[in-house]
């Protein structure tokens, strides 16, 4: 299967703030969750991957192509959403599209105005004026008009309502059904991810804590609760990002040494969440 | 055909799995039927692909749809070892976890067994 992104050993250094070794890759075709809090390097790495940053180490493909070589030909096949739209404020939504209608080859007007239409955007509406869920369906109706092989989206659901991302979730899930098209979506609500994502990308403190199938991350970790009795030295030994109380402690456990835990704690598959909680605590040194 | 998903706890691909395989079952869907595509199932459901392609995958495995590369995926009758082999496996899933769960009460097995008869006795009797 080829991949739509890779992503190997990249590095970025900031004062403060190091991205290192972040390596992963999304297969064609499919849906990549970026999860992490803020501050965790999402739009650093995606700053790097889009060639925007330019990385210290590393090295980025897209559809095969590494980053920085074959600009031009290669950003023709990217969709880009970001969390505020990155047009003028004066601009109308029709002015968008005919501004952005000579950068793309490929670019679609009849499309656009389908998705102008599907999203409820008033053309005459000027960009300024728009509400946080109709910037980013007009940043969504752009990236989607010239027939973009990989859609990348930074923080597209931050600050939206429920349908707005319930929105957002349909246009994506239609949009790789022919199986060609792929996504990357960072994200710091879990939730939009939980069913529709085929791919867990978590990176904390600019690290990648897991990368791959989702389903293999709830399938490698266990949550785990139990009493104060049941806290020995053996349980707390293979505890991340152990959280303890007076009544009892919770835990993520590796399911490999989740079965040697003591009789009569509960254990749960843990959602992307709990993952990232318990990986950022341990991170923390708690 | 009907498919619905819940946060009932259950993966999402075996709540898939065992929904197109009952409708086989019980002969809602015939042999030869069309069934939705992988992606298009994954759309309708918001789910992701890789939850369908694995229910899609073990259904294959197990002898209820066929897939005809270009054409699509269709219902199987299956024969009837392997509605018994599905039925076995169910009870043998079953009572797996009926074991993993004495375990941890450190039950004999000649308790569990009693118990085992004991319930199929109640069972004739009701």
């Amino acid at each position: 299967m080829a991949d739509a992104l890779s992503v190997m050993g990249l590095g970025k250094r900031y004062p403060g703030f190091a991205l290192s070794d972040v390596t992963f890759r999304l297969p064609e075709g499919y849906i990549m969750g970026f999860v992490g809090r803020n501050g965790a390097g999402k739009t650093t790495t995606i700053k790097c991957v889009l060639d925007m940053l330019d990385r210290d180490t590393g090295r980025v493909e897209l559809f095969g192509r590494e980053v920085g070589r074959d600009e031009v030909a290669v950003k023709q096949d990217i969709g880009v959403v970001f969390d505020q739209p990155f047009y003028p404020g004066t601009w109308t939504v029709a002015q968008v599209g005919e501004a952005l209608r000579p950068f793309y080859t490929a670019w679609d007007a009849a499309l656009f105005h389908r998705f102008l239409d599907r999203f409820a955007l008033p053309r005459d509406k000027r960009v300024r004026e728009l509400s946080r869920g109709m910037g980013m369906k007009l940043m969504l109706a752009t990236a989607l008009s010239h027939h973009a092989r990989l859609l990348i989206l930074d923080e597209p659901t931050s600050g939206l309502d429920p349908v707005a991302r319930d929105d957002l979730l349909d246009v994506l899930a239609d949009y790789i059904t022919g199986g060609e098209t792929s996504v990357l979506f960072s994200t710091h609500i879990t939730a939009d991810l939980d069913r529709i994502a085929d791919y867990i990308t978590l990176i904390d403190a600019g690290r990648v804590v897991f990368t791959g199938e989702k389903d293999d991350l709830a399938d490698t970790y266990r949550v785990v609760h139990g009493g104060p009795d049941q806290l020995t030295d053996a349980t707390r030994h293979c505890s991340i990002g152990l959280r303890r109380t007076d009544v009892g402690f919770s835990a993520l456990v590796r399911s490999a040494e989740a079965a040697a835990l003591p009789a009569g704690t509960t254990q749960e598959a843990p959602t992307i969440d709990d993952v990232l909680i318990h990986l950022a605590h341990e991170g923390e040194g708690r | 055909m009907r498919i619905v998903v819940t946060n009932s706890g259950e993966p999402i691909y075996r709540q898939i799995e065992r929904q197109v395989a009952r409708a086989v079952l019980a002969g809602e869907v015939r042999d030869g039927d069309p069934l939705p595509s992988i992606r298009q199932l994954a759309r309708d459901l918001r789910v992701s692909v890789i939850t369908t392609t694995r229910a899609y995958t073990e259904l294959e495995r197990q002898g209820f749809i066929t897939t005809v590369p270009g054409k699509g995926c269709f219902a199987k009758t299956p024969s009837p070892v392997q509605v018994r082999d599905q039925f076995h496996g169910e009870v043998e899933a079953r009572l797996r976890e009926a074991v993993a769960a004495a375990w941890p009460a450190a039950m004999p097995a000649e308790e569990l067994i009693a118990m085992l008869e004991r319930i199929l006795k109640e069972d004739d009797h009701g």
